[in-house]
């Protein structure tokens, strides 16, 4: 467990600097004052012509987002669907069911990357590259976008014009989305991830594999490709697609505990970042520090929660005398559904990291877990993905949660609700009541009906507890745009197939709306001057509050799901 | 017709006891009043009318949750049970029953004791006696005396009355013609009375004021049923009783949570069926439950008591004698962050006081320490009163201070503007400068220029001067000092502490103005005010986004009333200024302003702590349900239940009832408010968040086991 707190100090360590560092550069990006790639911004907004000119009013700004996402639909719809007659297809990869097609092209364009596929054995290159890697890009700009509209409204005074979309798209992935790519993926490079563009190679086992009644294997094909720069933006736009079905647990995308804590490190830096980018833009940095420090309270909690768990090991393997300790030669624990190279510390560590950025990478199998090791990382996601959260997407849903402790706490001091000098009124409460609202109502429904319908229950190979928390994961994960899976659900089926597409779609859009309703009308409103009356929305105390907020809203809501899911099943583990 | 205006007499005073009496203290009225929680008892009774209910979303939920388990009780009586024994049911639907009467009663009491206040108001509006003038002209009338009695109701908008020394006022009225003193203490608890004449701002007049001398003619300012009594008796009975804002954001959220809650309970099902069936043991959890769980966790404490804390904040108001226009105003009262405050009166004394004898031409100081001590006397007003204690500190002899019983006091009268005592062949005056000028000139007597050097000097420092002359000699200058008030330094650091900018307003040149505002400690001040300049004070300071809230009385204040977010006339202001503002002060105080914040902040305090309240309470609730309710599947669970509750059925019935009898026992703070203390925002976030937020965590760990262990006793 030393081993545990030394990774988890350290890692923190580096993230904090880390995103201090590329919180100030992105606050810099959003005010316009870094302009050095001018000669490639220019000529695309001569293109976009007025577009890329004028101011957005919210709903201006919304419509904009929604043509352009519906539109990355389409299209990577249609590139599934006919990727057989398209170029660079040397597999001959037929075109994808419309199911899956569909729920793919959802799911890239949504931030989630739920793959009910394996990319290896589904996609032709064209697709994967024309198709898969710029919605990557894509998605996680969104995310920005919504954000920097959010903190315009906070900032503007009587002035509803949140800026314009299509600039803020194109600023987040030419001066944030691809420079932190390239580097990451210098040093995955560097770390020893494959970068090329070689056929797959066929080479000699050095141990030939006897298998009775079956010639020996002597050879293995090892697929090549550009892994490394692909691993970078699943990483750092907290997509989570992988390259192989493996995923992070694949030694060409994650061969070394060094690559493990870098990749980490990726899907959270830009999140984390976010908070003191936020600061800076707004022109009260502790506000970041405030949101930051919540969000890393948490993440400590439920990261050491994880790998208590996974590092106690299997109740049942005690009795049959199996040595379950951590020692200098094994990480000991359940090594259950884990890489080796990792141990029990560096999965339950990207594990609990993935969940908490909406990212959904994994190295191991999360199936696998303990019942309160996977009770983490659902939990993590069911808290709405505000820890860190998806690029852009958790610090703005982390916003509505700030806005609802706000408006509960704030009336304890006698005054009607304000965050960061904007009063919270009713339009506010309604908009952040759909938020609240939508995400748990598309999981909690379509969880009831899948294990009550047989299209449903077909998907589910685990009876009993388990298979619960199987469907209650998949939708979780799906609806807070996550990605991870629990695996054991079959999920590639029409029934889950549109019902998981359903959920990603809601979970998505049925957020960035409503919060863009807010950024409009706080931007309307005047701005109050802070005072000794004011509630510091900056100090401890509402940091307990905000996290109070946040555990209560999420856990009330999941509560009897939980309890009856990997509560009971960690309940009849340690009991029989 | 003597007789008439004697009884008309009677009547107005008991009038004024009457609404006195109406707007003393709740605490009093509740434990006093049988006859309210009796009321309140049947309109809680009648307010089960679903029309009703469905106005409040999470008690709607509520309503049918009731129904549907009394439906259930009966088919279970009846023989065909849908799960769970046929005494839980019945007893969870009739807990379910009393968590919506309780709410009922909650709304209904405190209405109750709003419409008490309006019944009795307009009882005493009844059988008044008005001289209204025959002729609209009112020249001459006050030899012609040509008008009818009639009672006050009648009376228009427009119709001139006649009003005469010893009279009561019989409604609002502007001045048309006279200059006449009038006792306002009925409303007031001022004592002295005041000037009111034709033209500035001194023209209107209050019912039920008295006129002590002199004669009015004057224009009736408002009809029957427009006055501000009127306004808040319709208001107080719930008509026009509208949510407030900040009211409606918080039932947008509380309903929010319901749908969340419904959610979770609904969807539960089906996962208890699959859990069941993956199992192979126990019975799926039954609608009862359901129910109760979903009551339980929906935040019926603060939805039950949401509408009786908006009613006792306006009924608060009311016992501080500020009738409010609306529920928005008392909501907005507690936002405001900057106090624009009337140097006089709320800063320093109303009053000025004696501070310095100036003889003139060689007068021997005790010379004229003596005379303003003799004509100061019979002299009752707080300036009188100040120059005799003054004069004390000057050592007089017995002699000097004269024999009062052989003394004539001449008064002080809005025509002449002084007042003075004549005894043996001495005639002492003292009053204005100008006065006493005109005075001791039209004797042939003289003004010193020096005496006019040191009244220049007395009034270019803020102070006022009075002349006095003895036998038509000017003998010298008292000077009269304004006074700040005592207690009010400290009560500014406080306001500062809350986070509220205090802005003195005065008349004062800007030097008097800065050293007045020095030794208060106000944060601004705003010196030679005229109306525009504060109408522009108050937009400029609600351009940088505060809320600005005002007293004011005069017509010329009323741009700036309208302005303000939170105003507050007077009511012994003229009809305009209680036009433009939104809350009307009966006692006319000055420092009412500081109060009607306090009650506002108080109201949204109490708000938002028994909403934190309500949603902590959630988590004690889930662990006396969640296992009781999955006992039968997953035994396992029971760990989970931590407070050892005797039976699943005991615990469910436990929770429920402990959330119906907090709604109980937390009127009398949903009335009285909770505590409101003058700390910083954060102190006050720390406290209410320790006392509701983690008190609301474990109490009701206590409350739903106390219930149990009572419950396996029965």
């Amino acid at each position: 467990m030393k081993l545990g707190y030394l990774d988890l100090t350290l890692f923190l360590v580096i993230l904090t600097l880390g995103a201090v560092i590329l919180g100030k550069y992105i606050a810099a990006v959003f005010s316009g004052r870094l302009k050095f790639l001018a000669i490639i911004e220019g000529p695309i907004y001569r293109i976009l012509g007025r577009a890329a000119s004028d101011e957005m009013s919210w709903k201006e700004y919304t419509v904009a987002l929604m043509i352009f996402n519906i539109f990355g639909i389409i299209i990577l719809f249609t590139i599934q669907l006919i990727q057989g007659v398209l170029p660079l297809n040397p597999a001959h990869m037929a075109g994808l069911s419309w199911d899956l097609a569909l729920n793919t092209a959802i799911s890239f364009v949504s931030n989630t990357n739920w793959q009910a596929y394996s990319g290896e054995s589904t996609m032709s290159y064209y697709t994967q590259m024309i198709g898969l890697t710029p919605q990557n890009f894509f998605s996680a700009a969104t995310g920005l976008s919504v954000l920097v509209a959010l903190i315009r409204g906070f900032k503007n005074v009587e002035n509803d014009k949140l800026g314009n979309f299509w600039r803020d798209l194109t600023k987040s992935v030419l001066y944030i989305l691809l420079p932190v790519s390239v580097i990451f993926a210098i040093i995955f490079v560097n770390q020893g991830i494959p970068q090329n563009f070689s056929a797959y190679q066929n080479v000699n086992l050095v141990e030939v594999q006897k298998i009775a009644k079956s010639p020996d294997i002597k050879t293995q094909v090892l697929p090549m490709g550009p892994i490394a720069s692909q691993e970078s933006i699943k990483m750092v736009g907290t997509n989570g697609g992988g390259y192989f079905n493996a995923n992070s647990a694949h030694p060409y995308e994650n061969p070394t505990p060094i690559t493990n804590l870098l990749e980490i490190l990726a899907m959270l830096i830009i999140p984390a970042a976010l908070c003191f980018s936020f600061g800076r833009m707004i022109g009260d940095r502790r506000q970041g520090y405030a949101l930051y420090i919540a969000m890393t309270i948490i993440f400590i909690v439920m990261t050491l929660l994880i790998m208590n768990a996974e590092l106690k090991g299997n109740p049942l393997f005690n009795t049959l005398h199996v040595d379950q300790a951590q020692s200098l030669f094994q990480s000991g624990g359940n090594m259950e559904g884990k890489e080796a190279r990792f141990g029990v510390l560096g999965s339950g560590l990207f594990a609990s990291a993935t969940t908490a950025a909406s990212c959904g990478a994994v190295n191991a199998a999360h199936d696998s877990l303990m019942p309160l090791g996977g009770f983490v990382p659902l939990f993590l996601m069911q808290l709405s993905e505000v820890v860190y959260g998806g690029v852009g997407a958790g610090l703005y849903s982390i916003i509505v949660f700030a806005i609802l402790s706000v408006f509960i706490a704030g009336l304890m001091i006698g005054r009607t609700p304000e965050y960061l000098g904007k009063k919270i009124e009713s339009f506010e409460m309604k908009m952040v009541a759909i938020i609240i609202l939508v995400v748990p109502f598309i999981i909690l429904c379509s969880t009831a009906l899948s294990v009550i319908i047989k299209p449903g229950l077909d998907g589910v190979s685990n009876p009993g507890a388990h298979g619960l928390s199987e469907v209650l994961y998949a939708f979780t994960s799906a609806a807070n745009n996550n990605g991870s899976a629990f695996a054991g659900l079959n999920a590639n089926t029409v029934y889950y197939n549109l019902l998981l597409g359903l959920n990603m779609l809601v979970g998505r859009f049925g957020v960035i709306i409503p919060l863009l309703a807010i950024a409009g009308s706080l931007a309307n409103k005047k701005s109050i001057p802070v005072t000794e009356g004011t509630m510091s929305t900056s100090g401890g105390l509402f940091i307990c509050i905000l996290i109070g907020v946040i555990i209560i809203i999420g856990a009330l809501t999941y509560i009897p799901a939980l309890a009856l899911g990997p509560v009971v099943e960690h309940l009849l583990l340690y009991t029989q | 017709m003597h007789i008439v205006i004697k009884n008309m007499h009677a009547i107005r005073y008991y009038y004024i006891r009457f609404l006195k009496f109406a707007m003393s203290s709740h605490k009093v009225k509740l434990s006093l009043d049988k006859r309210i929680v009796f009321n309140a008892l049947s309109a809680s009774i009648k307010k089960l009318n679903p029309i009703y209910q469905v106005k409040n979303p999470v008690m709607f939920v509520v309503y049918l949750g009731s129904i549907l388990t009394s439906g259930l009780g009966i088919l279970s009586l009846a023989g065909y049970s849908m799960g769970g024994s046929t005494g839980f049911i019945i007893s969870v639907a009739l807990w379910l029953w009393f968590t919506l009467l309780f709410a009922n009663f909650a709304e209904s009491i405190a209405e109750g004791r709003s419409k008490a206040q309006a019944d009795s108001l307009r009882n005493a509006k009844k059988d008044v006696t008005a001289k209204k003038l025959r002729a609209n002209n009112a020249s001459n009338i006050a030899k012609s005396r040509d008008f009818e009695l009639v009672n006050a109701t009648v009376l228009r908008k427009n119709d001139m009355i006649f009003i005469e020394a010893g009279d009561i006022i019989p409604c609002d009225a502007e001045i048309i013609e006279g200059c006449a003193s009038v006792d306002e203490s009925a409303i007031t608890g001022e004592s002295a009375p005041v000037i009111r004449e034709h033209g500035g701002d001194s023209s209107s007049i209050t019912g039920g004021t008295k006129l002590l001398s002199d004669w009015l003619v004057a224009k009736v300012a408002v009809n029957p049923g427009e006055s501000f009594l009127d306004r808040m008796i319709s208001m107080v009975e719930g008509a026009k009783r509208q949510k407030t804002p900040n009211e409606i954001a918080l039932s947008i959220l509380l309903t929010a949570l319901t749908i969340v809650f419904l959610l979770v309970v609904v969807t539960l099902l089906p996962m208890s069926v699959y859990s069941v069936k993956a199992n192979h043991s126990g019975i799926p959890i039954t609608i009862t439950a359901l129910v109760a769980l979903l009551v339980c966790l929906i935040p019926t404490t603060i939805g039950g008591l949401l509408s009786a804390i908006g009613v006792a904040g306006i009924g608060r108001m009311m016992e501080a004698n500020v009738i409010a226009t609306s529920g928005s105003a008392v909501e907005a009262a507690g936002d405001v962050d900057v106090l624009l405050l009337d140097k006089t009166g709320t800063i320093t004394y109303g009053n000025r006081q004696a501070s310095n004898f100036y003889p003139v031409n060689g007068v021997d100081k005790k010379d004229l320490v003596k005379c303003c001590y003799q004509s100061s006397l019979a002299d009752e007003t707080p300036e009188g009163k100040s120059i005799v204690l003054l004069a004390h500190k000057y050592d007089l002899t017995k002699e000097d201070m004269g024999d009062k019983s052989q003394m004539e006091f001449v008064e002080f009268s809005a025509q002449n503007r002084m007042s003075g005592v004549n005894f043996e062949n001495t005639e002492i005056r003292k009053g204005a400068a100008d006065s006493i000028k005109k005075y001791v000139l039209a004797h042939n007597g003289k003004c010193p220029v020096e005496a006019m050097d040191i009244v220049e000097s007395i009034s270019s420092r803020g102070s006022t001067p009075l002349l006095v002359a003895k036998n038509y000699q000017v003998l010298g200058v008292i000077e009269l000092k304004d006074v700040v008030k005592e207690s009010i330094k400290e009560k500014f650091d406080e306001l500062r502490r809350m986070g509220i900018k205090t802005v003195m307003i005065t008349g004062d040149n800007k030097l008097t103005a800065a050293a007045i505002a020095a030794e208060a400690g106000v944060d601004d001040y705003l010196a030679e005010t005229t109306p525009e300049a504060k109408l522009f004070k108050i937009r400029e300071y609600q351009q940088m986004g505060h809320l600005v809230a005002m007293t004011g009385d005069g017509t010329n204040d009323a741009p700036a009333l309208a302005q303000a977010d939170v105003a507050v006339a007077m009511n012994s202001g003229t009809q305009a200024a209680k036009e433009a503002a939104n809350m009307v002060d009966l006692d006319s105080s000055p420092t009412k302003l500081i109060q009607i914040v306090e009650i506002g902040k108080q109201m949204l305090m109490t708000r938002g702590s028994l909403t934190t309240f309500s949603i902590s309470n959630d988590i004690a609730k889930y662990f006396a349900i969640i296992p009781a309710v999955f006992a039968s599947t997953y035994p396992a669970l029971n760990i989970l239940n931590i407070m050892h509750l005797k039976t699943p059925e005991s615990a469910i019935l436990s929770a429920v009832i402990f959330n119906a009898l907090i709604i109980v026992a937390l009127i009398p703070l949903a009335l009285k408010g909770v505590k409101f203390k003058p700390l910083s925002a954060n102190q006050l976030l720390l406290r209410n968040f320790l006392i509701y937020g983690i008190g609301g965590v474990i109490l009701p760990f206590i409350g739903i086991k106390l219930i149990d262990m009572i419950l396996a006793l029965l």
